[in-house]
Formats: structure tokens, C-alpha cells, sequence
């Protein structure tokens, strides 16, 4: 075992985590740990832009950018975020070009900018060009860019080092972060990272769906090691299925396809969208044109032999266009349906993509362990997170943005509060619960396979907590992941060795999918109302009477060791916005 | 209709979309055994799955013990760079219909850097290459209040060089990088060439610099293998080809 002493440790070295490290290398010493390689994260697969009413190339304001994106989360987002982080949007897409990022450009050479959904002129006039794009590789750009500021920075990577627990030191009654325990893969190594500042940016949890646009190495791993510590975790009943993945595959196309004129088309070639979105249209927001695909599969209008997809039709733009503005989705098309979107429409449906929902944080990114008691020195940012600009439903184009904004605000307010702060005493025997989890797997005899516990976790969240949900599909989901995880624990692996055993490290993946899918589903159930990318059936419209509020999950631990989920609730922070119907 | 069972089961057999592979695998644990061996497994498959699905499959049910990298599973992340019947790809870009099923499928890591355990091998030689040639955006004087300008024709100028993902399929299919580490490869001169004709960069000419050493840009043979090999279709030798015209003219 190996322990290092930081300022400050950074979880993650995606979008946020990377923006975090080039504002606190400057300000204090810093360590960045990533599971993965820095330009390996999923930051890498956005496409379609970042919003920031820069009005470019038509007039635009960001207090219409902070109105969308507060409807576009049918209201539940704190609008005091949401004001930040549309007033914000426009030095953070600045910043990125004078760090270099090669911006699509406007004749007069300024940032070329294009419609996405739900972003309107005056509060939902019209469609507005608002996101900032490089082709449709505006993530892949983001995520190189900041990785070469990294390098300019000199900042300090640890590569491959998988972080498993959050240190927690109770001080007074309060609880304060005191570090980090990671595994280096590598060579099986557990190093214990005391710092005095750490801030989570570790990305999503959309491995626990079958049909996603998420990378394999998408497991909550943060949001677990936070929850295992006694930390909320907020409105993680709000998932985001983006409406555009490719049929069966979950491949992202995105949104900046409809952005350019794309459109959707059920069997009978009809442009369905008018009916459910007469303005908007196609570019309605992800939960609403989502829903509206299932509703055309539902009624039998469908498309392919089973009925189970719909087409996204680009056939009516010119090759030129997309050449020029969707190179790589129109690729993918090629590669994996073998389809040419030049003549061909594409067969698409809806993929599990972003979790709305996470670990409670306020504006600086320093993270909560109740409604309003800060965790000194603990941050997040990022998908991660829940600062709640996302609301119930998050806006194409707005999670570049938030890892920007938000992970350049964590990145200096941790830096500050490690300048200020002394390293605060490490727990007893720090690493005792990663060995005990790393030994149990390693000497398991027992015969389930992590495979297919995965499999069954992913075919039961598909069927129960996807678009449409009911206290009856919620109810089988909770039980079937119930039972997952009494199966999990007679898991084993057959890689007992320490060099490289990424055999182990996808078991400790799946124990963390399944802690955060019984969370989610336990807060779906409890949520008897419809809003954003929360739909039930059972209670089809939206309740600002009993639900204008954000769930917040507790780990709850009997004195016979069982495990529930304890949920409270936090008020909404509205600001100028009073609530309204969503209509697009 | 003598035979109505017979031409059922064909008529199924025909609409399942499974073939068996056999996938030769190039082993290395050192943890175990100092030795390499191929080792073969044989899996059922839809062949318009990828090459990835099919390690998983023997990953997830038949192996644990098969270790390479991946993540996005959509040729975006740059993780799974291999070579795979003698050809560097990446596993997720690469479907089975495409690479001759019927015959074993070969795949071993990639050449020229060392192999850590079956399909992993050391990155750092290859991420200091990039490194060393000033991979970011250098500029002089005051920053400007809003964003620099640049035309749409600046823009496309460095457009190919910019969708490099690092995925080390081209330095690694490199001959003189697999005789020579010390060659900074092809990777790491297409991020030069991303800022070299990037109309805001004003590092040109140190960049330039660096690739004029003994190790630098001089060593490219032109045999064409890392455009040949680049999952992304960046032109590879002709941006190698370009740095060096650079180089002589000093125009850039």
C-alpha cells in the first residue's frame, strides 16, 4: 500500500475533471486519477455542440438560454443555476477557443453556431441558433483541447487508477472528505490519496441499461463510493433517453442531425413530430420526442418487421451538408447498418444517454450531506453531479456546458479551499473496505457470473424503468434488482491475479451498477407524477403540488446489516420562472 | 410438400443470423508464464456484430482472463486499437462480415510497444511522443476580449488532422517505429501538424524544430501503412508529407 499526499485529487478525467485540473494545477498540487486514459472518456462521444447564446449569427440572450433550459426540466431545476450556468456559457465557449478548440466558423470568421432542441428565440417563439459546434465531434474536440491544456499545464495524471472509496472523517459532528482509495490496475496496488481538497468528475451510470449511447466504463463509480459513505444522491429517477440511437445498438446520432434539418418518419413516411410538437417539431426536447417515438411504435407505426424502430431521414439534404456538418454520425450509419444516409433513411430508437440526477452539489461544486450542510473539502462536477441545472430533463448541448462551467467553478473553489485548508486526519485502517471488496471477489467459490447478473440487470431496467414506467413495471424492476443483488453476493471471478484484471474491476463495476439501479427505481416509484424524463402512466401528468421538489437518497444500513433506501426531499430554488405547462 | 419439416428447419436455419468463428488469440501473462501463446476459441455469432462483441463474448462467458482495453464501443475513444488478421483496427469499428469469418480471426496487440498482458500494452513511449511536440495552441500578445477570427477556409486548412484520436493504430503499424522507438511516429507528427497549420498557432517553427531532429519527421519512409491503418480515414502520410514540406520551404 502507497500513500500520497495531494492539495487536491480530481476523480475523472473527462470534460469536468480535466476543466477542474487546468484551474486548480494553477492553484495548488494536484493529482488526476482516471480509471481509464485521460482522452478515453466519454466526453469524447458528444457531438452535436454547446450551447451559448453568443448571438452569432442571430440575435440571442442568455436569459432565454436560462428560460429554456429551466422548461426543458419541466421546472425542477434550481434557476439559480441554471441563470449561472447560461450567463457563464459564453466565457466557457471563449475559453475553449482561446485554449485552441477548432470551432465551425461563420463567413466572418467568428464561431459558427445551429439549432438544437429546445433551445427558442423569446421564451419558445421559435428554433434559435445557439450551439457552438466543431462538425459533429464537438465532445471529441472539448475533450482534446483540454487534455492538450493538461499537458501545457503540466498537470499530474495517474492513468489507470480505479478510485473505490471516499474517505470520510466525522469532525464535530460534520463529516469532511479526507481522501481517496484507488486501485492502480496496473499492478493491483491499493494507494491511499490524502488530500484536502477532492472533487468528483467520473461521469455517468447509463451501464445499467441495455440499449445505451454510454461506454462500457460508464458504472457510477463515484456516485457509489459518495453513497457507501452515508451521501444523497439526487433525483436519480431522472434519466435522459436520448431519442436518436441507432436501433439496437444505441449508437448516439445526434440531436445536431435534426439541428440541420433531419427528420423523424414513422412506417407510413409521415413527419410524426408535427402532431406532438407544432412548433418545435423534431427539435422538441429529448424526453418529449422520445416518448413521441414509442408512442408511434406503441400504435403500430413502427417500422421494420417487428414494428420496433423509426427512421431518421437526412435523404433530403445535400451529401455536401453532410459531409461537411455530420461526418461522423453518417459514418456510423455506414459502418455498423451498412445504410448510406445519402439515399437511405436511418433506423433509430431511443437510448438510454445521460442521468439528470447525482451527487448533490451547490453552485461552487462543493457537495452536500443533507439538504444544505456542505462536506468541507468534498466537490463534484460534471454528469456526476446534481447542481440541478438539468432538472428532470436535460437540454442537448447543455452537459458540454455544465462540465465547463461547473468543472472550471469546482476546479478553482477547491483549489481555494486546500490553500486555506490543512489535511484533515485519515480514518483508521483506510483501505480496510477496498480490501475487503477486492479479497471477497478474489476468493469467492461462489457460481454466479458477473456477465450474467449484468445481462439480467440490463434486460429488466430496458423493460421497467425505461420511457414509460407504472407503479407495476417500477415494482418488478425493484424486486428483480433485489434478487441481483443476493446473487451478487455469490458472484466470483476467474482472474485472480494483479497485473491488469480488469475481470475484477467489471465485478466492482456491477456492484455499483446494482447499488445505484435499486436507488433509482426506489425513487422512480416513490415519484407519482410525470415530468421530463420521468413518465408514468399511472400518473400521467405532472403534480407541482406534492412533486415541485428533488428526491434525495440515503443508504440506510439495519442493525442486522440490511441495506434500503432511506428518501427525503429538498426544495426547488425559483427565481424569476413560475411554473407553466411544457408545451413545444 | 414431401418434405414440410425439412424446409422449415432450413427456412430457420437461414433466418439465424449465428455463425460460428474461431478467434486466435495472441496471449501474454507474465504473471503466469513468460511465454506467448496463441490460443483458440470458437463462439457463436451474428457477423455484423464487431470484433469487440466478439472478445466480450469470450470475456463475459467462456474467459475472465482475457484482458484489452475498451470503453465507447463506437470507435470514438481510441481504447481498443489491435492488430487483427495482421491488420491494426480498432475491435469496434471492425465487423466480423468484414474479415473473412470463415478462416480463424487472429488478434494480438500492437506492435512496437511493449505488451503488458494479452491485447494491453505500455502507452506512456506513445503518449510522450505526443507530448513532446507542443501539442497545444501557442499564441503571443494580448488575448483578444471575444474569440480569435478565423475563415471557414483557415478552418479546413488542419480539419483532417484534428480527428486524430490517439489510438496509436498508425504509429504502431509504423516499420521504422517498430525498429526504432525512438521515432516519434506518425501520431504524434499529425498533433504537430493539427497546430502547425492552425492560422492562430504562432509555435510553428519550434514544432518544426523538434520534427527536424534525427528521430523527427525525416525518418517517414512513405510506405503509406498508418494511413492505411488509421480508423478515423486522417490522411496520414500526406500531413507527414506536408510537415516536411514545411520544413524546406519554412511556409506554412
Amino acid at each position: 500500500m502507497k500513500i500520497h499526499k495531494y492539495d487536491t485529487v480530481i476523480v475523472g478525467a473527462g470534460g469536468a475533471g480535466m476543466r477542474a485540473a487546468i484551474e486548480s494545477t494553477k492553484r495548488s498540487r494536484t493529482a488526476v486519477l482516471t480509471k481509464l486514459y485521460p482522452t478515453r472518456s466519454h466526453t469524447g462521444a458528444a457531438q452535436g455542440g454547446m450551447a451559448a447564446a453568443l448571438a452569432n449569427v442571430e440575435e440571442d440572450n442568455w436569459e432565454w438560454h436560462t428560460f429554456d433550459t429551466v422548461k426543458g426540466g419541466d421546472y425542477l431545476v434550481d434557476q439559480d443555476a441554471a441563470e449561472i450556468l447560461a450567463k457563464e456559457a459564453i466565457d466557457a465557449v471563449l475559453d475553449l477557443e482561446k485554449m485552441g478548440l477548432p470551432f465551425n466558423r461563420t463567413p466572418n470568421g467568428t464561431i459558427d453556431q445551429r439549432r438544437f432542441g429546445g433551445h427558442s428565440r423569446n421564451h419558445g417563439e421559435a428554433p434559435v441558433r445557439r450551439s457552438c459546434y466543431a462538425a459533429d465531434r464537438t465532445g471529441h474536440m472539448i475533450l482534446q483541447t483540454l487534455y492538450q491544456n493538461c499537458v501545457k499545464e503540466g498537470v499530474e495524471f495517474f492513468n489507470e487508477f480505479y478510485v473505490l472509496d471516499q474517505l470520510i472523517t466525522e469532525i464535530d459532528g460534520v463529516k469532511h472528505s479526507a481522501g481517496v482509495v484507488a486501485y492502480e490496475l496496473a499492478t493491483g496496488e491499493i494507494h491511499i490519496f490524502q488530500a484536502k481538497a477532492v472533487i468528483y468528475a467520473s461521469g455517468g451510470t447509463g451501464k445499467f441499461f441495455k440499449v445505451t449511447s454510454n461506454a462500457h466504463t460508464l458504472t457510477g463509480d463515484g456516485q457509489a463510493a459518495c453513497y457507501r459513505r452515508g451521501l444523497p444522491l439526487e433525483d436519480m429517477e431522472f434519466f435522459q433517453f436520448h431519442p436518436t440511437g441507432i436501433w439496437r445498438m444505441g449508437i448516439l446520432l445526434t440531436e445536431g442531425a435534426r439541428g440541420e434539418g433531419g427528420i423523424l418518419r414513422n412506417k407510413d413516411g409521415e413527419r410524426f413530430m408535427e402532431k406532438y410538437a407544432p412548433v418545435m417539431k423534431d427539435l422538441a426536447s429529448r424526453d418529449v420526442v422520445s416518448r413521441s417515438i414509442y408512442t408511434e411504435i406503441r400504435e403500430g407505426r413502427g417500422c421494420g418487421p417487428e414494428g420496433d424502430h423509426v427512421y431518421l431521414d437526412l435523404t433530403h439534404l445535400p451529401p455536401e451538408q453532410l459531409d461537411a456538418k455530420l461526418p461522423d454520425i453518417t459514418e456510423f450509419a455506414r459502418t455498423y447498418l451498412g445504410i448510406e444516409p445519402y439515399t437511405d433513411p436511418i433506423p433509430i430508437q431511443p437510448t438510454a444517454h445521460y442521468a439528470m440526477g447525482g451527487i448533490p452539489t451547490n453552485v461552487e461544486g462543493e457537495v452536500l450531506s443533507d439538504n444544505t450542510t456542505v462536506v468541507p473539502g468534498l466537490y463534484a462536477a460534471g454528469e456526476v453531479a446534481c447542481v440541478s441545472v438539468h432538472g428532470a430533463n436535460r437540454l442537448g448541448t447543455n452537459s458540454l456546458l455544465d462540465i465547463n462551467v461547473f468543472g472550471k467553478r469546482s476546479g478553482i473553489a477547491a483549489a481555494e479551499y486546500s490553500a486555506k485548508n490543512d489535511y484533515v486526519e485519515l480514518p483508521e485502517n483506510p483501505e480496510s473496505l477496498v480490501v475487503a471488496t477486492i479479497e471477497k471477489l478474489r476468493n469467492s467459490t461462489g457460481h454466479e457470473r458477473v456477465a450474467d447478473i449484468r445481462r439480467e440487470l440490463q434486460e429488466t431496467m430496458d423493460a421497467n424503468v425505461m420511457v414509460f414506467r407504472t407503479e407495476q413495471t417500477i415494482k418488478t424492476a425493484v424486486e428483480k434488482i433485489a434478487e441481483l443483488r443476493e446473487r451478487y453476493e455469490n458472484v466470483s471471478i476467474q482472474d485472480k491475479g494483479k497485473r491488469f484484471n480488469t475481470d475484477l474491476l467489471e465485478a466492482i463495476e456491477l456492484g455499483n451498477l446494482l447499488e445505484l439501479a435499486e436507488v433509482m427505481a426506489v425513487s422512480a416509484l416513490a415519484r407519482k407524477e410525470s415530468r421530463g424524463g420521468h413518465y408514468r402512466e399511472d400518473y400521467p401528468n405532472r403534480d407541482d403540488v406534492n412533486f415541485m421538489r428533488h428526491t434525495m437518497a440515503y443508504r440506510e444500513v439495519g442493525e442486522d446489516g440490511s441495506e434500503t433506501v432511506r428518501l427525503d426531499y429538498k426544495p426547488v430554488v425559483q427565481t424569476r420562472y413560475q411554473p407553466m405547462e411544457r408545451k413545444y | 410438400m414431401a418434405t414440410p419439416v425439412l424446409d422449415k428447419v432450413e427456412a430457420e436455419s437461414a433466418a439465424s443470423p449465428y455463425i460460428t468463428v474461431t478467434m486466435r488469440i495472441r496471449r501474454f501473462n507474465p504473471e503466469v508464464s513468460d511465454a506467448v501463446v496463441w490460443e483458440d476459441f470458437q463462439i457463436e455469432i451474428d457477423p455484423k456484430e464487431r470484433v469487440l462483441d466478439a472478445l466480450h463474448k469470450i470475456k463475459w462467458d467462456v474467459d475472465g482472463t482475457l484482458t484489452f482495453r475498451r470503453s465507447c464501443a463506437h470507435g470514438i475513444c481510441g481504447s481498443d486499437a489491435m492488430r487483427i488478421n495482421g491488420k491494426n483496427r480498432l475491435a469496434c469499428k471492425t465487423l466480423i462480415k468484414d474479415i473473412n469469418p470463415e478462416k480463424p480471426i487472429t488478434v494480438e496487440a500492437i506492435k512496437g510497444l511493449t505488451v503488458l498482458k494479452d491485447l494491453v500494452v505500455d502507452m506512456e513511449p506513445f503518449f510522450q511522443a505526443y507530448r513532446d511536440v507542443m501539442p497545444f495552441l501557442v499564441t503571443k500578445g494580448n488575448e483578444p476580449t471575444r474569440e480569435r477570427l478565423q475563415t471557414a477556409e483557415d478552418r479546413e486548412r488542419f480539419d483532417d488532422t484534428t480527428k486524430c484520436i490517439l489510438c496509436a493504430a498508425c504509429t504502431s503499424s509504423c516499420p521504422v517505429f517498430w525498429n526504432d522507438g525512438q521515432y516519434f511516429g506518425p501520431a504524434a507528427i499529425v498533433n504537430a501538424h493539427r497546430f502547425i497549420f492552425d492560422s492562430r498557432d504562432e509555435a510553428g517553427e519550434q514544432r518544426l524544430e523538434i520534427l527536424n531532429d534525427k528521430d523527427g519527421v525525416w525518418r517517414c519512409r512513405t510506405t503509406f501503412n498508418c494511413t492505411d491503418a488509421c480508423p478515423r480515414g486522417i490522411e496520414v502520410t500526406k500531413a507527414i508529407q506536408e510537415v516536411k514540406r514545411a520544413l524546406i520551404t519554412r511556409r506554412f
